[in-house]
């Protein structure tokens, strides 16, 4: 070790396997006796020893720290989930945006369809209400009766058919609903995912001991005004409102 | 009239229009996020903004800032739509200019009296 390279102390007379309170006292008196080549030899004897056993014990650490990492990846699969099953989830939830944008679009599509149908079936049957007001009251000649005939017999086959494509679009917007079963069970998934993931962080906390613990204070500092999307009920909120009455008070007293 | 419409999610961006269209405003139209609305709004013929505020490019606030910003959108009508809720982003959006701000999800109720308010303050000239 470093006494190999170093002046070999044995050659000053004083014993190599003392403590080093032993040598400290001897160190003490060379001082007080003024010879400075004994005290220097002797600082160097404790400080060798100091580092040998400084190295001897990182040496153990890290071996023992190596020995817990391999037994960390072979008792909780970390390769896979690093390499697999994380990349999988990836897009597994990618799946579920596109099947929530699909069912999103269909209903849309549906809802976009039948409206007009049912603006244009609700005035014509205002107009047909207001022809047989007035067949009622004998308001209306003949001309005008088959004139209303004739709309009342166009207005029952339109109306079917209306109605008929306004029950098809409900269908289409109850069967778009099929995402949240589909979406449900790959979240599902998901969340077991997560908790695993979160199991062996806890236990790679707890390998790598208290020096973690003291990464708390270099937490990054998120602004307040961040964007954090949608509130999740049960996920701490923050400073965050509850609902739009909330929102229009802030406002409001605000000057709004 | 014409609005924008800015969301990054075009489910939302057609739930509006067509709650927009209901509302009786039929010239609507879409952009995904700020970097694609603002030269859209500095093209000019804009009447209303109605935009989100988590998007990527250019997030709705940053937008609202640039619209403020500039001499010739900075009147133009900005409704913010949005999940974000926290008090400060809302205090932070209002003190950006923001003339209403409308937490999702949202009723049509709410995005009708939200609309008609912040054009009953500006006929009102305030």
């Amino acid at each position: 070790m470093a006494s190999d390279t170093q002046e070999s102390p044995a050659e000053l007379n004083f014993a190599q396997d003392g403590d080093i309170l032993t040598h400290a006292e001897e160190l003490v008196l060379a001082l007080k006796q003024g010879d400075s080549e004994r005290a220097s030899a002797l600082l160097d004897y404790i400080s060798s020893a100091r580092d040998s056993g400084l190295y001897n014990e990182v040496g153990k650490m890290a071996r023992q720290l190596h020995d817990a990492m391999d037994n960390f990846c072979r008792e909780t699969r970390i390769d896979e989930l690093a390499e697999e099953e994380i990349p999988d989830a990836r897009v597994r939830l990618r799946h579920v945006i596109d099947m929530t944008q699909k069912s999103a679009d269909k209903s849309l599509t549906a809802v976009e369809n039948t409206l007009p149908k049912c603006d244009s079936l609700s005035a014509r049957i205002d107009e047909l209400g207001s022809s047989w007001q007035h067949f009622k009251k004998r308001e209306m000649s003949v001309e005008q009766f088959r004139a209303l005939s004739k709309q009342l017999e166009t207005f029952f086959v339109e109306a079917e058919k209306d109605t008929s494509d306004i029950r098809n679009g409900l269908n289409d917007i109850m069967m778009a609903q099929d995402f949240q079963d589909l979406t449900g069970q790959i979240i599902t998934r998901v969340i077991e995912l997560v908790e695993e993931v979160e199991g062996n962080l806890v236990e790679l906390v707890r390998l790598t001991g208290e020096r973690m613990n003291q990464g708390d204070e270099k937490k990054v500092e998120k602004s307040a005004i961040d964007a954090e999307g949608p509130q999740v009920p049960g996920v701490a909120a923050g400073n965050a409102v509850n609902g739009q009455d909330e929102v229009d008070d802030l406002l409001s007293s605000l000057g709004f | 009239m014409k609005i924008l419409i800015v969301d990054d999610f075009s489910t939302m961006r057609r739930i509006i229009k067509n709650l927009l269209r209901d509302l009786g405003y039929n010239n609507t139209q879409e952009a995904d996020d700020g970097l694609t609305a603002l030269p859209m709004l500095k093209g000019g013929g804009f009447d209303f903004l109605v935009t989100d505020w988590n998007m990527p490019g250019m997030q709705g606030i940053d937008l609202l800032r640039e619209v403020r910003a500039d001499a010739d959108l900075a009147s133009l009508p900005v409704l913010m739509v949005t999940a974000e809720q926290k008090r400060e982003q809302i205090v932070e959006a209002a003190e950006a200019g923001v003339n209403g701000y409308i937490v999702k999800p949202f009723t049509a109720q709410t995005l009708k009296e939200k609309i008609d308010k912040i054009f009953e303050r500006i006929e009102a000239g305030g």
